[in-house]
């Protein structure tokens, strides 16, 4: 078997006195979507600070393409290949959209830290914060303020941020939520488009939108991976169904 | 050495629990609104320079009662006109204004009173030494001062603890977010909140204003360490800044007392150290001329190693 | 509904080619702007010629440089310092101490450098504090810069090697050892010396802005979170960005030492901290070129105003607390959300409106500069009985007329400053809705 973009052994993470992770296994295949379901409080959120490093786990290990990211500093994780989005937008609000897409691009490409570098004549980073920005459909407005734009450009620009890292592990944090129908629609285009040969790991409340990406499904209850599988193995588990799905009946094609 | 000791203690009690009742109101503040009020310290000015204004009236005992109660309603106009106008504008707008008005305060003393130090007086009726111990006396105001700090504390403690407005300051010590969307009235909260804070300044400026000095220099001499009391016990916990309030006024007080310096430590051992330039200035420095830098001195060290505070909660 | 000024730039689509494009005339445009101030700058001295004139001139042009530096930190990295003299004043001490090595022979260095040196200074202190204060922004950043500022004024009376003690530290400039043909035994020369290292430094700073270091200072700002997932350490681009600004401050501080050849532990104190902070929040931090304009604009009342009256700092406050409240952008801010108006040719629609307001609002600053001085007067002279002399005009302070003056001023002022304050908005809000609708 191939090794795993992302591995968890027996996470387990606690505030205080109420533990919120319970010991979580999770193997993430390198080029697979891979998308986190569960009830909410089941801890889907907490996982993903804990992978990304903003949060310290209380047991277990990560390991990132075989090496271990356990309680790095998150923006050590991001260099070896992480990127994520969060729940709540979270961008660069007085910057422009066009800065807010080129900041994210600076490190992955080796600038780091310069103060002999002009970002206007770096025309590689330029042209490649234009593609991104053309395929995230925010080129118009590329000169506005991040913090003018409407709901859905945000999260627009969410998405365009984790990916101009040149991550090849991307994780969105419910990149729909808050979103109508036609707003789902597109950005779930976008997200196959902009994650196409990279590994996704997603954590999405929207099932039709689940269904749609994913290659395999974990369901998170309650601290504990419930089940893995593919999004038909796991519609039909009896514990899934149970625990989660609860009252709607589904058909089972298996 | 005992005598040392013990009036050294007992005027660390006096000075920490002054600096505790301008720390505590500005906590109060800082937990609820997420804003640190830099003209905290302004509010103790004042509250010193209301109550000679008033004591000269109708005397000290009224003044402990209105100077405070007029500083609250100062502390109650400038959140309701000036902080909350500027809160759209953002946290460091909020941080500027209240710069703003620790400077402008400063010069609206100067402006009323002069630049001279007014002459606010310990009251005659406690102007008699306690007791007598070691050929030293201990005066009435300093017993005085005491037990008007433990009373107000014990009044802020049951007021914390035992009524609505206690449990949601408390609450929001620790979790300010939350409470802003449980739908309290939070506008008015705040604004009382500010001027309880500013209230408890101005009454650490009645007692305190006689036994130091009232002048237009005192906020500013005080502020910065009460700013270093709430960042060394933890920005936002209260019982930090108690402990770090007493600790520090510890630390400056039994400074003052130490009269030798680094070299007469080396002199100890045998060994004569002379030097000149930077080196020479640092050995032959005595303790107690530290008494000022002390302070922030003692904050870097624990924001080096401890960048939390003794007991901060909260991380950012 | 004032703050529009994103909607200046309609929708346009931005391709490399015509962002490449509508680089050129902006590059042109603040080319020219820039040779214009050269030149005015190279001339001032000429049409001003007094010794007052000159002075001010110099410490404008060292306060341009501070200010400037200090917005590295403020507008820039969103780091709201107290204690931001105390690179200004290190770097001031640095370089009185080398002219005085210079002068005994201990080392060669060209006086026109001397600036330079005490920004190196600054810059390695700066990197030690930095590293120390810049963990946390905010709050904690803000006490720890004015403990850092107060526990170096406080060591300063204990290390008088360094600091001089309550005299401080003098120096002489003309060392004998100069690049160019200046002897600097005159002001003039000085000026022109800060006027060269005020240009290099406002090019500088300028064009760090749009490095990566200092686009991720602005990414740090705007969301310290955020920049941590896209690779980047907040506390260590805080702390380089707080190095550079200690570096171009501590220039300033240089300047100083060689302007006035003589720096104490004052200036490293809170006074001057909160005299730069102030300046700047009043000039605008969300502009470069804002602090250039508080620079110029406070350096100016300073000079002029607190040799009229006690009460400078009164007014510096107040008008500080009035920028704060109404005009947090400050004056650059207040500048540039005229620019869509000034485009579309419309200022004559809204200055009849301005000028409704500019005289109630002048009977207004009357009342107050009347009840101010009044007060002073009677709270500082010597003698508060002799008679107080506003505007060529003498009485006693004392008097009821003058009180009453002041008061209805005031009142009357306020009120009909109000009501013109509304017509302003108003027609403001005609014009700027006129000019959207033709925008679209």
């Amino acid at each position: 078997m191939a090794q795993a973009a992302l591995k968890l052994d027996n996470v387990k993470k606690s505030f205080g006195d109420s533990q919120i992770i319970n010991g979580v296994d999770l193997e993430v295949v390198k080029g697979e979507r891979h998308a986190i379901i569960g009830p909410n409080g089941a801890g889907k959120s907490t996982l993903f600070h804990l992978i990304s490093g903003l949060y310290e786990v209380t047991g277990g290990t990560i390991a990132l393409n075989g090496s271990n990211i356990t309680n790095m500093a998150p923006h050590k994780i991001n260099r070896l290949g992480l990127a994520r989005s969060f729940q709540i937008t979270n961008i660069f609000p007085n910057m422009t959209v066009f800065q807010n897409v080129r900041c994210a691009l600076l490190w992955n490409k080796g600038y780091k830290y310069s103060i002999w570098h002009l970002c206007d004549r770096l025309k590689k980073v330029n042209l490649r914060t234009e593609e991104i920005l053309e395929k995230i459909n925010l080129a118009p407005l590329a000169k506005e303020k991040a913090a003018v734009l409407t709901y859905a450009d945000q999260r627009a620009l969410e998405i365009g941020i984790t990916i101009a890292c040149g991550a090849d592990i991307i994780m969105l944090d419910e990149p729909t939520a808050g979103m109508s129908n036609k707003e789902t629609a597109k950005a779930v285009e976008l997200i196959k488009s902009v994650t196409e040969g990279k590994t996704l790991l997603i954590v999405e409340h929207d099932m039709g939108v689940v269904f749609d990406l994913a290659d395999r499904i974990s369901v998170l209850v309650y601290g504990k991976i419930l089940a893995t599988g593919t999004p038909d193995a796991v519609r039909c588990d009896p514990k899934v169904q149970e625990a989660y799905l609860g009252k709607e009946t589904v058909e089972c094609s298996v | 050495m005992s005598e040392f000791i013990i009036f050294s203690l007992l005027n660390t009690l006096i000075y920490g629990l002054l600096l505790f009742m301008l720390s505590s109101g500005l906590t109060l503040i800082f937990g609820l609104m997420n804003v640190l009020n830099f003209a905290h310290a302004s509010f103790y000015m004042l509250g010193a320079y209301f109550a000679y204004q008033v004591s000269l009236k109708v005397g000290f005992i009224p003044a402990l009662f209105l100077a405070p109660l007029g500083v609250a309603v100062v502390g109650m106009l400038v959140e309701r006109y000036g902080l909350r106008r500027v809160h759209a504008h953002g946290h460091v707008a909020e941080l500027l204004f209240t710069f703003g008005l620790f400077f402008l305060l400063d010069e609206l003393v100067v402006l009323i009173w002069g630049r001279n130090p007014v002459d606010y007086q310990i009251p005659a009726f406690l102007d008699f030494p306690l007791f007598t111990l070691f050929n030293s006396d201990f005066s009435a105001y300093r017993g005085f001062m005491l037990v008007v700090s433990i009373a107000m504390f014990i009044s802020m403690y049951l007021v914390i603890n035992r009524t609505r407005i206690g449990l949601i300051i408390q609450a929001s010590l620790t979790h300010a977010e939350m409470v802003n969307v449980l739908g309290h009235n939070v506008p008015s909260v705040f604004m009382y909140v500010f001027g309880a804070g500013a209230g408890l300044a101005g009454l650490a400026g009645v007692i305190g204003g006689n036994y130091l000095v009232t002048e237009p220099g005192m906020a500013q001499a005080l502020g910065p360490i009460v700013f270093v009391v709430i960042v060394v016990g933890g920005m936002g916990s209260l019982t930090g800044a108690f402990v770090s309030s007493l600790l520090l006024a510890g630390l400056q007080t039994f400074a003052v007392g130490m009269e030798f310096s680094l070299a007469d430590l080396f002199m100890k051992f045998g060994v004569n150290v002379q030097s000149d330039g930077i080196i020479g200035d640092i050995l032959r420095i005595q303790i107690a001329n530290t008494r000022a830098m002390l302070p922030f001195l003692f904050m870097i060290i624990m924001l080096i190693f401890r960048p939390k505070g003794l007991l901060g909660v909260r991380e950012e | 509904m004032m703050e529009n000024n994103t909607m200046e730039n309609p929708k346009l689509s931005v391709g490399q080619v015509s962002q490449s494009q509508s680089m050129l005339p902006y590059f042109v445009k603040t080319g020219g702007l820039f040779l214009a101030a050269v030149f005015v700058a190279a001339i001032l001295p000429k049409i001003f010629d007094s010794r007052f004139a000159l002075s001010m001139f110099n410490q404008m042009g060292i306060a341009i440089i501070f200010a400037l530096s200090y917005n590295m930190l403020l507008g820039q990295g969103g780091l709201l310092s107290f204690g931001h003299a105390v690179f200004y004043g290190l770097g001031g001490f640095g370089a009185v101490h080398v002219m005085g090595m210079v002068n005994n022979g201990d080392l060669a260095l060209w006086t026109e450098f001397l600036p330079l040196a005490g920004g190196l200074f600054s810059m390695l202190l700066g990197f030690i504090f930095g590293f120390i204060s810049t963990r946390r922004a905010a709050t904690p950043f803000a006490l720890i810069t004015m403990g850092i500022g107060e526990l170096l004024l406080a060591s300063s009376l204990l290390l008088p090697t360094f600091f001089g003690g309550e005299e401080g530290i003098s120096g002489d400039r003309m060392t004998g050892i100069t690049l160019t043909s200046f002897k600097f035994a005159q002001s003039i020369e000085v000026y022109y010396l800060i006027l060269f290292w005020m240009f290099v430094c406002v090019i500088a700073m300028y064009l760090l802005t749009k490095t990566p270091l200092g686009q991720m200072a602005n990414a740090v700002r705007d969301n310290h979170q955020r920049a941590q997932f896209i690779g980047y350490d907040p506390h260590k681009v805080r702390t380089f960005q707080f190095t550079l600004a200690a570096f171009f401050a501590g220039i300033a501080g240089g300047l100083f030492a060689l302007n006035y050849e003589m720096v104490t532990a004052e200036n490293l104190g809170m006074v001057p901290s909160a005299d730069i902070l102030m300046m700047t929040v009043i000039g605008g931090i969300t502009y470069f070129f804002g602090p250039i304009l508080g620079a110029i604009f406070i350096t100016f009342l300073q000079m002029v105003v607190s040799n009229v009256t006690h009460a400078w700092m009164l007014y510096f406050g107040l008008l500080f607390i009035g920028m704060v409240v109404w005009a947090p952008d400050g004056l650059a801010g207040l500048i540039m959300r005229h620019q869509p108006i000034w485009k579309a040719n419309r200022m004559k629609r809204i200055l009849p409106a301005y000028g409704l307001a500019l005289a109630p609002a002048l009977l207004l600053f009357l009342g107050v500069i009347i009840l101010v001085e009044i007060n002073f007067h009677i709270s500082l002279s010597i003698d508060p009985e002799a008679p107080l002399s506003i505007m060529g005009i003498s009485f006693r302070a004392q008097s009821f007329p003058p009180w009453a003056m002041g008061f209805t001023l005031v009142g009357v002022g306020y009120f009909l400053f109000r009501k013109a304050g509304r017509k302003v908005s108003r027609a403001w809000n005609t014009v700027m809705a006129e000019i959207k609708q033709e925008g679209v």
